[in-house]
């Protein structure tokens, strides 16, 4: 009995011993060098492999800093410039600070706005419904409300609102990675400047047809008026083929032009209330209707943020 | 035993209403709207501007390639404007409009009724006049035909299959045309033959049009070399290669043209088109359109000048049903629905079917069950239920090598799919994706 | 007006679903259903009640309380699984047991792998898998078929006709004097034999089967290879020595055979996709089952035959692929 025993120790002693000979010489050969930096660089990266830098995962963003002699091209939109200072520091190399950004969803046409002339009964996806045809909507520009932007949100810091049937952009969770950006097939959503206290302006409306076809289609559509334009004391609004679009970094938040815009197109966002207006907490403007909508919707983002 | 295609293949209801409508010439509408790319390939360039008057069979945008065509006025009278309206691709594209003032035709065209049975011109003068009259594949899918006409030198082409299957259920413009039209469709068979130097040319029909069979068969004995074959009713035969499979039984290989396989597939429309064009010197400015449905009053086939508003025909079918849920341009299996009824007629369009409410929503999606129905019925011998998977999780390297590229958009698939998923919604989106990888790789 | 619908080509659809495709399968369960309570009486009437039941239950109570997700128990699979799991049960398997094989079949068998449609193995299996290894007893004393004189709970129990040619091969007898012991053909093709409920009437089956493929609900390849593999392999045997080798026919009539290749293996989420597929898969359960019968521990070797080849389904599916249109032409 002891000899089985004993004969089984000394043969599975021996067969580990030569499979461990085996492996120490293959992992010899096939050894990759690899900069340890590579590592560091990636500890240091939030791990989300959203791919928002343009590469593929965190692992792959790493190797190409370590690589690279300059990292000017290079930003994490996850992490942010404080993450982006480690690394230069990790690399012994300067980086420069960038303007954090957000996303933004650059349409308002809520079925109150925008009537809904047909219904899509395809598959739940706006790249195949925008491959069909226009849209519900008599607007072929603006939002297809179909969430293919929430789809690819890998920080749920996007949602379709129910009432609307637009998407919300939830602040605190976004991390300008551009997946929505990239996702939507209307080009709707943008990166723009991250300002203090949330706050934003800008014009929520793709709309490129003329004025009177956009308004049709769209109550809060803009319709190539330039009346922001030419209030603007900055030259921060331009306007291209019936639809303004104003220059976030040029923007110095004075809310003229969202003031001017006869369609409440420019919505202006997180600002406290206007204080030569009647007091009327919801809302800052001649007529409430987007506005208050937005409102709510901030409301809601800060709750669920 | 009749031919068919070997595999997959499915048979929805045939719903024929209107197969025993005679052709009838629609009135004038009072506008028509033409759009300036209705073809596969580059838009036409538009020769008129605002004011312009025109006539009929005039030619007001010009082809701008080789893969592109010329558009004629459908109609005579004043141009309103260039301008972008609603057409059935589902967006606003660029179309001439123009106001109706009588009907005065280009003195060119040659207004007699008579048949014409003599070809006259060379074989590249044929396909220069099929290229300046604009004609296009009649059967839907818009292809230039001078393009199909012009063999490359290093291929051989030996026979000319002439497509009058009409696979697709409601449809019926085809089946009158044969009917109605057979000897003008024959010469114009002749014509092609002569283009393309064959001396063979097969006329497919499905068993359910055996008055058409049985007629042309009667006829086909003046013509030599053509001859006409009853194929057994199986969706979708009318596609090129299936339709080649089932006639002469060679395969066109994956991702190659009938040329590959020395065949030329034309539609019988086409075949007409060019019997008008080149024997009376009519360009391509009005086609048989078919306005069916199961609440429609009266399924017609009419002959529509190209850029008539859908809602003419609508009219003069008997209104609009009051359970209309869906207006669809072309067949069941592969049209596509209308989101305005002011959409015009392109060339495109072989019929218009008006479905009831109740038939125009789509089954519940459950999850998929793995019968293999998808499998079993396609005709192209995929797998749609992994396409399906693959497009939905952008795996398109996966996808190119599991043949996406091969699906012919027929949508047997998403017909059988028990559980109602859009199959064919994910896998045309994950097709357009690898084609564009593949486009650009090319570059 | 009403508002138009827009949805993608096609814009028509066959009328079938995935609740009718169930339904059928249940119709066609129905003959053997009926057969068995010929035989086995009120038995048969609990097993099944007990069984469907409590699969139904337990899928409503996974999806809503444990998944939370809308219940879909009126899509009909859970109704199948749960005759089919009774169909794998002797009729006097007490009620408990039968509760914790449904909750086996549905719970770990289905609903862990996210429900309908995702189940690599088939869910009824898994639960008659299970109970047979966890209550050995219980499950291989088969009450002997005397129709409505059998009472549920102290049924007079005998061996299937494989168990007594096992038994009796393995003491060394020959299969001639086995013979005398069992049934004759005639009799095992209509059922008169002990055995899981559902399994013993080849005949009924054979008419669910037909039922089926005139439904077009599946494709005779399946069932058409485990018969032929099966009889080809017993019938080899058989040739070389018919003294210590049951013949062919014997082989396909008794045991799971007939209820296993018609109902069990062709279970469209368990089977392979492609027609090619379909035939290995067959010809894989054919071999496997023999293999268990003739040189296993087992009398009977389907249930594990399937399971075995459920797990190369994904496999299968990978590599066996349809021909496509126009492929050949492209290599030659």
């Amino acid at each position: 009995m002891s000899a089985t025993i004993l004969f089984t120790i000394i043969s599975l002693s021996a067969i580990g011993a030569t499979a461990a000979i085996i492996l120490y010489f293959v992992a010899q050969k096939f050894k990759v060098y690899e900069d340890p930096r590579i590592d560091q660089v990636d500890e240091i990266l939030p791990a989300a492999n959203c791919g928002g830098c343009g590469y593929p995962g965190c692992r792959g963003f790493a190797e190409a800093m370590v690589k690279a002699d300059d990292l000017s091209p290079f930003y994490c939109p996850v992490g942010g410039n404080e993450t982006m200072a480690q690394v230069a520091e990790v690399l012994g190399k300067a980086v420069e600070a960038k303007d954090p950004q957000v996303a933004v969803v650059r349409c308002s046409g809520s079925p109150t706005h925008r009537e809904r002339i047909n219904s899509y009964d395809g598959a739940s996806s706006c790249a195949i419904s925008s491959s069909l045809y226009s849209g519900e909507t008599g607007c072929q520009f603006g939002c297809l409300g179909l969430g293919d932007c929430v789809d690819v949100c890998d920080f749920d810091a996007i949602y379709i609102d129910k009432e609307t049937g637009l998407p919300v952009v939830v602040d605190d969770n976004c991390t300008a990675c551009g997946a929505c950006v990239k996702a939507c097939p209307n080009v709707i959503i943008e990166l723009r400047k991250k300002n203090k206290k949330d706050r934003k302006i800008f014009v929520s409306c793709v709309n490129h047809d003329k004025g009177g076809v956009a308004k049709k289609a769209c109550k809060v559509a803009c319709i190539g008026c330039s009346k922001c334009v030419k209030v603007c004391p900055y030259d921060a609004i331009t306007m291209d083929n019936f639809c303004a679009f104003i220059d976030a970094n040029k923007c110095k938040l004075c809310r003229k032009c969202a003031t001017e815009c006869p369609t409440n197109a420019i919505l202006e966002i997180n600002f406290p209330p206007k204080k030569v207006k009647p007091a009327n907490p919801a809302e800052g403007k001649e007529t409430p209707k987007a506005e208050s909508k937005e409102t709510n919707n901030n409301e809601i983002n800060k709750k669920e943020g | 035993m009749l031919k068919t295609f070997p595999k997959g293949g499915v048979h929805p209801a045939e719903g024929k209403y209107s197969a025993n409508s005679a052709i009838e010439v629609l009135p004038l509408p009072k506008q028509v709207s033409i759009p300036i790319a209705q073809h596969i390939g580059a838009p036409s360039k538009p020769l008129v501007a605002k004011g312009d008057k025109v006539k009929v069979g005039d030619k007001i945008a010009e082809s701008t390639g080789f893969v592109s065509a010329n558009i004629h006025s459908s109609v005579s009278g004043t141009v309103v404007k260039v301008d972008n309206i609603l057409d059935s691709t589902g967006y606003k594209r660029p179309c001439v409009i123009i106001g109706v003032e009588g009907d005065e035709w280009n003195e060119s065209i040659d207004r007699s009724t008579g048949l014409k049975k003599e070809i006259s011109l060379t074989d590249k003068e044929i396909i220069n006049k099929i290229n300046e009259s604009g004609i296009v594949g009649l059967g839907g899918a818009t292809f230039p035909s001078h393009v199909k006409l012009s063999i490359p030198d290093d291929k051989k082409i030996d026979v000319l299959i002439i497509n009058g299957v009409e696979c697709e259920p409601y449809l019926t413009s085809d089946h009158r045309l044969m009917i109605e039209k057979a000897e003008e469709m024959l010469v114009g068979i002749q014509i092609l033959m002569k283009a393309l130097g064959v001396n063979l040319a097969l006329i497919g029909i499905e068993n359910n049009k055996p008055d058409a069979i049985e007629h042309i068969k009667k006829l086909v004995k003046d013509y030599p070399g053509i001859e006409v074959h009853a194929l057994k009713v199986q969706y979708p035969q009318g596609g090129e290669k299936q339709l080649i499979k089932a006639l002469i039984n060679r395969e066109v290989p994956s991702g190659g043209l009938p040329l590959d396989v020395g065949a030329v597939v034309h539609n019988v429309g086409t075949a007409f088109a060019v019997y008008e064009a080149v024997q009376k010197n009519k360009p391509l400015f009005e086609r048989v359109v078919t306005l069916t449905g199961k609440s429609v009053k009266k399924p017609s086939n009419f002959m529509v000048r190209i850029g008539t508003p859908t809602s003419d025909l609508i009219e003069a079918a008997g209104g609009l049903p009051e359970d209309t849920g869906k207006v669809i341009n072309g067949g069941p299996m592969m049209g596509k629905a209308l989101n305005s009824l002011d959409v015009p007629i392109v060339k495109g369009a072989s019929g218009i079917l008006i479905m009831p409410v109740e038939l125009s929503q789509r089954k519940k999606e459950v999850n998929c069950i793995r019968c293999a129905k998808c499998v079993s019925v396609c005709a192209q011998g995929l797998e749609p239920y992994l396409l399906n998977r693959l497009a939905q999780l952008e795996k398109n390297d996966k996808l190119e090598t599991d043949g996406v590229m091969d699906c012919i958009e027929c949508g047997s698939c998403a017909y059988i799919c028990p559980a109602g998923l859009p199959l064919l919604d994910y896998i045309r989106l994950g097709k357009s994706r690898v084609s564009q990888i593949i486009r650009s790789r090319k570059q | 007006m009403n508002k138009l619908f827009i949805s993608p080509s096609p814009h028509v659809y066959e009328d079938t679903t995935v609740k009718r495709l169930m339904f059928d399968v249940v119709i066609a369960l129905l003959p053997a259903l009926l057969f068995s309570v010929y035989f086995f009486g009120m038995g048969a009437i609990i097993v099944t009640l007990t069984a469907v039941v409590s699969c139904l239950a337990f899928e409503w109570l996974i999806q809503k309380y444990i998944l939370k997700e809308e219940p879909s128990i009126t899509d009909g699979s859970a109704l199948v699984t749960g005759i089919l799991l009774a169909f794998n049960i002797p009729t006097n398997l007490p009620i408990w047991i039968i509760i914790i094989g449904s909750l086996v079949a549905i719970g770990i068998g289905k609903m862990s792998f996210g429900g309908l449609g995702n189940n690599p193995f088939n869910p009824a299996l898994v639960g008659r898998v299970f109970m047979l290894i966890s209550f050995p007893v219980q499950m291989t004393s088969w009450p002997v078929p005397t129709g409505f004189n059998n009472s549920y709970t102290d049924a007079v129990t005998g061996a299937t006709p494989l168990a007594v040619m096992k038994e009796g091969i393995g003491a060394g007898e020959s299969v001639s004097a086995i013979m005398d012991k069992i049934p004759s053909h005639m009799e095992l093709f209509y059922g008169y034999m002990g055995g899981s409920m559902g399994e013993i009437a080849a005949a009924a089956l054979l008419l669910g089967l037909g039922w089926m493929l005139f439904r077009k609900v599946i494709k005779i390849h399946i069932p058409l290879s485990i018969f032929v593999t099966i009889a080809v392999f017993t019938g080899i045997l058989w040739l070389v020595n018919p003294e210590s080798n049951a013949d062919p026919l014997f082989h396909l009539l008794t045991g799971g055979v007939m209820l296993g290749a018609i109902f069990m293996a062709t279970d469209y989420v368990t089977s392979p996709m492609s027609v090619k597929g379909m035939w290995i898969f067959g010809i894989g359960i054919g071999i496997i089952t023999v293999a268990i019968r003739v040189f296993g521990a087992y009398p009977e070797g389907i249930s594990f035959a399937i399971l075995i080849m459920n797990a190369f389904v994904p496999l299968i599916n990978m590599y066996i692929k349809p021909k496509r249109f126009g492929e050949e032409v492209k290599n030659g």
